[in-house]
C-alpha cells in the first residue's frame, strides 16, 4: 500500500491486517512508555484545510507514538490565504521532503490528486464529503473488539447522510467486513443514488430495533438555513437516537463530535452502550497501524516522480490524468 | 429590421485548388461519389468524373478516391474568451482550433469580461475578428445586461451591428418575466434567443449530474430537471409569444423530450447538443478528472442513448461543440474548485466519427449534416459543394487514426474531455469561405512531391 485514500481501495485482506496491526499496538498503549521507535528519523505532515482537533491530534499523538517527527500546517493563517493553490502549497512543503502527508480538505478527491504531485505517502483525513478512511477502519476496529466479528451484523447508519463523508466511508468498510448496511435520515439528507453502493435506504427509524449497531452523524447546524430539515426540534423528534428508540442489547456510535439533544439525547450518550470514547481511543492506535503499513519497510522517501511538475502527457488515458 | 450581417473574419487569398478524384459527400446536394473538383477564386468552380479536370496553374491534392471532401461545419456554440480572458483563448487560437476541427464558421458566447452586451463592444470585437480571425465568426451578443437576467440590452442597436441573436450563455435568464420580454422584443428586432437552460435554485451547490456516481463520490449533484423543467417552460414562453428560441448543450432524456414536445406543437424552437454529452457520461467523471466537469454536466447512459436518438431523427437539429477553454492552472484543482468546460472544435468530428459513425449508430451522412446544420439555424447559408458557390468544405481521411492532442492542440489551452483518446478520421484540409483556413501537415507534404 502506496496511500491510503479510500476504503475503496482496500480488500477485506487490507482491513484485517491494518485492524490487527492496530490491535498489537494497543498493547503498547497499555504501557508505561507508549513510544516505540518503529518511524524514527521519519517526518509526518499534518496539512489541514479545515478545522479538526480529534482527528489531527489524534495523528500527531499516533506519528509521536511511532517516533516520526511531526509537523503541522494548518491552512489557516498561512500562504493559503494569500491565495497559493493547493498544488503549489503541497510542492512547497514537499521541499522539506515529509515521508508522509496527512491531508484534510473540503473538496472530493483532493489527496488522490495530491498523491500525484509529491512523492509522500498520502494519508486522507477527510476529502469533502467524499471519504474519511481512518474513521471507517477505528469503527470497524471498535466493533470487532466489542463483537468480536461483524459479520452478518446489521448497521444503521442514521442522520445527515448527503454531507457526510464518514457515512460513505463507513458503508463501504463495514459491507467489505460482511456486515448490512442500512442508511436512514430525512429524505433532503439521503443522495438520490446511494443505495447502488449496495446498502438499504429508511426514510423512518421503525425499524430500527432490528439494527445490531446504531451509527449516528453530527447534524450539523448551518443545514438548517439551507432548508435540509424544517428544524432541529422536528429533526430532533423523527431521528434522534434516545432512551426510546434504543433497545438495550444495540450499539450506539457516533464519530463526534456530538450535538447532545439533537442527534442523541443526553443521556443516550453516557450509557454503557455508547462506543464514542472507544472510538477515540481507537483513533491513535489504528492511525499508527495506518503509518506503520505505510511506511515501515518502505525505504526513505522516494524522489517524486517526475510527472509531477511536467504536463500530463497525451497518451495517457482519460479519466486518470488532469491537464 | 434588416438581415444579419454576414460573419466577419476568414481574409486570405482566394483558394486555387484542384482536388483530384476525392469521394464528395454533400447529403443536402445528395453527393455521395467520386469526382474532381476544382476550386478557382475561392469559389466550388467544376465538378467532374474523376481525372476528367484538367490540371492547371493551380494546386493538386490527390484523393486517390479515399479522402472525402465534405461541406464544412459550422458551430453555434463556442467560447473565444476574449475581450477580458485572452489568457485562455483569443480570436487567433481559437478560431485556428475551429480550422483544425473543420469548421468554416463559428458564433462566439458573450460571457466575457466584460460581457459583450453593449453595440461598441460588438462593433470592435467584429473589427478585431476581421483582421485576426482564421475562420469567419460572429459574437452572440448577451439577453441582459452583464448577464444578470434583469435588463434587457438594447437588442435592435446590437442588431444592426450585426448581431445574430442573443444569449446569456453560462447563465440561464432565471426570471420567466425578463425572458418573455425578450421574446416580445424580437418581433422588432429579430434574431434568435439562445438559452443556456438551468434553474439555479435546482443546480446549486452541485458539480456533476446528481446519481449514483455523484452519492458515491460525495459530490453535489445536479439534478436533469434543473435543465429540463427550464426547457419546458421556455418553450411554452416562446410559443405563447410565437418567438424563435434556440436551447444550447441539451443534456439529457428529459429536455429532449420537452424539445419534442415543442416542435410537435409547432413551436419555434430549434435544440443543439455536444460531443461530450453524446459520448460520456457521469461514469467517467468517476476519476475525478476536471476536464470530464462542464455544464450542463455529462449525465446518465440513458440520457446519453436520448441525446444520440434525438439527434438521429432530428429533435436535436445541430451538433455544438460550447468549446470552453480553460487555463491549465485553473483546471489543475480540485474537481469541486475547478471551472466548468471542455475545448472540442479540434476533436468533434474524429470523436463523433470513432463512437458514433465507425459503431454504426448514425450515418456518416447523417453526422455530415448535422455537423453544419447549426448556420441556417441562425440564419446563414449552409456550407454546401454545389458548383457556384463559395468553398466551404473539409477534406477528411476517414482512415487517419490519432491520439488526441498527441501533437499540442490549436487551442491555447488543453483541457479536453476527449485528450489522450485514439481517434479515427483527421481533418486534412479546411476551406473557410474560400480561403485555406486549415491544412494538416502530412497533407502539406504530400502537395510539395
Amino acid at each position: 500500500m502506496n496511500h491510503l485514500i479510500s476504503i475503496e481501495d482496500l480488500d477485506r485482506a487490507d482491513i484485517e491486517r491494518i485492524v490487527s496491526q492496530a490491535e498489537r499496538f494497543a498493547e503498547v498503549s497499555d504501557r508505561e512508555i507508549k513510544k516505540v521507535p518503529t518511524l524514527r528519523g521519519r517526518m509526518v505532515l499534518n496539512l489541514f484545510y479545515e478545522a479538526s482537533t480529534r482527528t489531527r491530534s489524534s495523528f500527531e499523538l499516533a506519528a509521536k507514538r511511532l517516533s516520526a517527527d511531526v509537523v503541522n500546517f494548518a491552512a489557516s493563517g498561512s500562504s493559503v490565504e494569500k491565495g497559493e493553490s493547493l498544488k503549489d502549497t503541497v510542492l512547497t512543503l514537499s521541499a522539506h521532503k515529509p515521508d508522509a502527508i496527512v491531508l484534510r480538505t473540503p473538496w472530493a478527491g483532493a489527496s488522490e490528486l495530491v498523491s500525484r504531485w509529491c512523492g509522500a505517502a498520502i494519508v486522507n483525513a477527510g476529502d469533502g464529503k467524499h471519504e474519511h478512511p481512518t474513521q471507517a477502519l477505528l469503527d470497524v476496529y471498535t466493533l470487532r473488539r466489542r463483537l468480536g466479528a461483524i459479520d452478518g451484523a446489521s448497521i444503521w447508519i442514521v442522520g445527515d447522510v448527503a454531507h457526510s463523508r464518514v457515512a460513505r466511508s463507513n458503508v463501504l468498510a463495514f459491507q467489505r467486513m460482511g456486515a448490512k448496511v442500512t442508511l436512514a435520515g430525512p429524505p433532503t439528507l439521503i443522495p438520490r443514488g446511494i443505495e447502488q453502493l449496495g446498502c438499504e435506504v429508511r426514510y423512518t427509524l421503525d425499524e430500527l430495533p432490528s439494527a445490531d449497531v446504531v451509527y449516528t452523524l453530527r447534524m450539523q447546524h448551518e443545514r438548517m438555513s439551507e432548508t435540509w430539515v424544517p428544524s432541529l426540534r422536528e429533526y430532533a423528534s423523527w431521528y434522534q437516537i434516545n432512551g426510546r428508540r434504543l433497545t438495550p442489547r444495540q450499539l450506539l456510535m457516533h464519530p463526534g463530535p456530538v450535538n447532545r439533544g439533537v442527534e442523541l439525547s443526553g443521556e443516550i450518550v453516557d450509557s454503557p452502550q455508547a462506543l464514542i470514547t472507544a472510538q477515540v481511543e481507537a483513533g491513535v492506535v489504528v492511525r499508527m497501524a495506518v503509518l506503520y503499513e505505510l511506511l515501515a519497510g518502505r525505504d526513505a522517501r522516494p524522489p517524486a516522480r517526475p510527472s509531477a511538475a511536467a504536463p500530463v502527457p497525451p497518451g495517457e488515458p482519460v479519466g486518470s490524468g488532469l491537464a | 429590421m434588416s438581415a444579419p450581417a454576414p460573419l466577419v473574419g476568414g481574409q486570405g487569398q482566394p483558394a486555387q485548388l484542384l482536388l483530384r478524384d476525392v469521394h464528395v459527400l454533400d447529403p443536402r446536394a445528395q453527393l455521395d461519389t467520386r469526382r474532381d473538383v476544382r476550386v478557382r477564386d475561392g469559389q466550388i468552380a467544376e465538378l467532374g468524373d474523376p481525372g476528367a479536370l484538367a490540371e492547371t496553374d493551380e494546386e493538386t491534392i490527390e484523393g486517390e478516391g479515399r479522402l472525402r471532401l465534405l461541406p464544412a461545419f459550422f458551430d453555434p456554440h463556442v467560447h473565444l474568451r476574449t475581450p477580458g480572458q485572452e489568457h485562455k483563448e483569443d480570436l487567433q487560437s481559437g478560431t485556428r482550433a475551429a480550422a483544425a476541427g473543420g469548421f468554416c464558421g463559428v458564433i462566439a458566447m458573450p460571457n466575457t469580461e466584460p460581457v459583450l452586451d453593449s453595440a461598441p463592444l460588438l462593433r470592435s470585437l467584429r473589427d478585431a475578428a476581421a483582421g485576426e480571425a482564421r475562420v469567419p465568426v460572429d459574437f452572440l451578443p448577451a439577453i441582459t445586461r452583464e448577464l444578470r437576467g434583469e435588463q434587457l440590452t438594447e437588442m435592435a442597436e446590437l442588431r444592426q451591428e450585426g448581431a445574430l441573436g442573443f444569449s446569456d450563455d453560462g447563465r440561464p435568464v432565471q426570471s420567466a418575466g425578463v425572458l418573455r420580454k425578450a421574446l416580445q422584443y424580437q418581433r422588432l428586432c429579430g434574431g434568435v434567443l439562445s438559452l443556456h437552460e438551468e434553474d439555479p435554485t435546482l443546480s446549486r451547490g452541485g458539480a456533476m449530474y446528481e446519481g449514483a456516481v455523484s452519492a458515491a463520490l460525495g459530490i453535489g449533484g445536479i439534478p436533469s430537471v434543473a435543465e429540463s423543467t427550464m426547457v419546458a417552460r421556455d418553450a411554452a414562453l416562446a410559443g405563447y409569444e410565437g418567438a424563435r428560441v434556440h436551447f444550447q448543450h441539451l443534456s439529457c432524456a428529459a429536455s429532449v423530450e420537452a424539445v419534442a414536445a415543442a416542435k410537435a406543437h409547432g413551436w419555434l424552437v430549434s435544440a443543439e447538443v455536444c460531443p461530450h454529452h453524446l459520448l460520456l457520461t457521469d461514469e467517467d467523471v468517476r476519476g475525478l478528472d476536471t476536464r470530464m466537469k462542464m455544464y450542463p454536466p455529462l449525465a446518465g447512459e440513458e440520457d446519453r442513448l436520448a441525446l444520440v436518438e434525438g439527434l438521429r431523427a432530428g429533435t436535436i437539429d445541430c451538433v455544438a461543440t460550447d468549446h470552453a477553454p480553460h487555463a491549465r492552472e485553473e483546471k489543475e484543482v480540485p474537481f469541486e474548485q475547478a471551472p466548468m468546460g471542455t475545448t472540442g472544435l479540434e476533436t468533434a468530428f474524429a470523436a463523433l466519427h470513432t463512437e458514433l459513425v465507425l459503431p454504426g449508430v448514425l450515418d456518416l451522412a447523417l453526422l455530415v449534416r448535422r455537423m453544419s446544420a447549426g448556420a441556417a439555424l441562425y440564419e446563414l447559408p449552409t456550407p454546401s459543394l454545389a458548383v457556384g458557390e463559395p468553398a466551404n468544405a473539409t477534406l477528411v481521411d476517414l482512415d487517419a487514426v490519432w491520439v488526441a492532442g498527441e501533437h499540442g492542440w490549436e487551442s491555447r489551452s488543453a483541457n479536453c474531455c476527449f485528450a489522450g483518446r485514439r481517434l479515427q478520421g483527421r481533418v486534412l484540409m479546411t476551406l473557410a469561405a474560400g480561403v485555406v483556413a486549415h491544412r494538416d501537415r502530412t497533407l502539406a507534404l504530400a502537395g510539395a512531391l
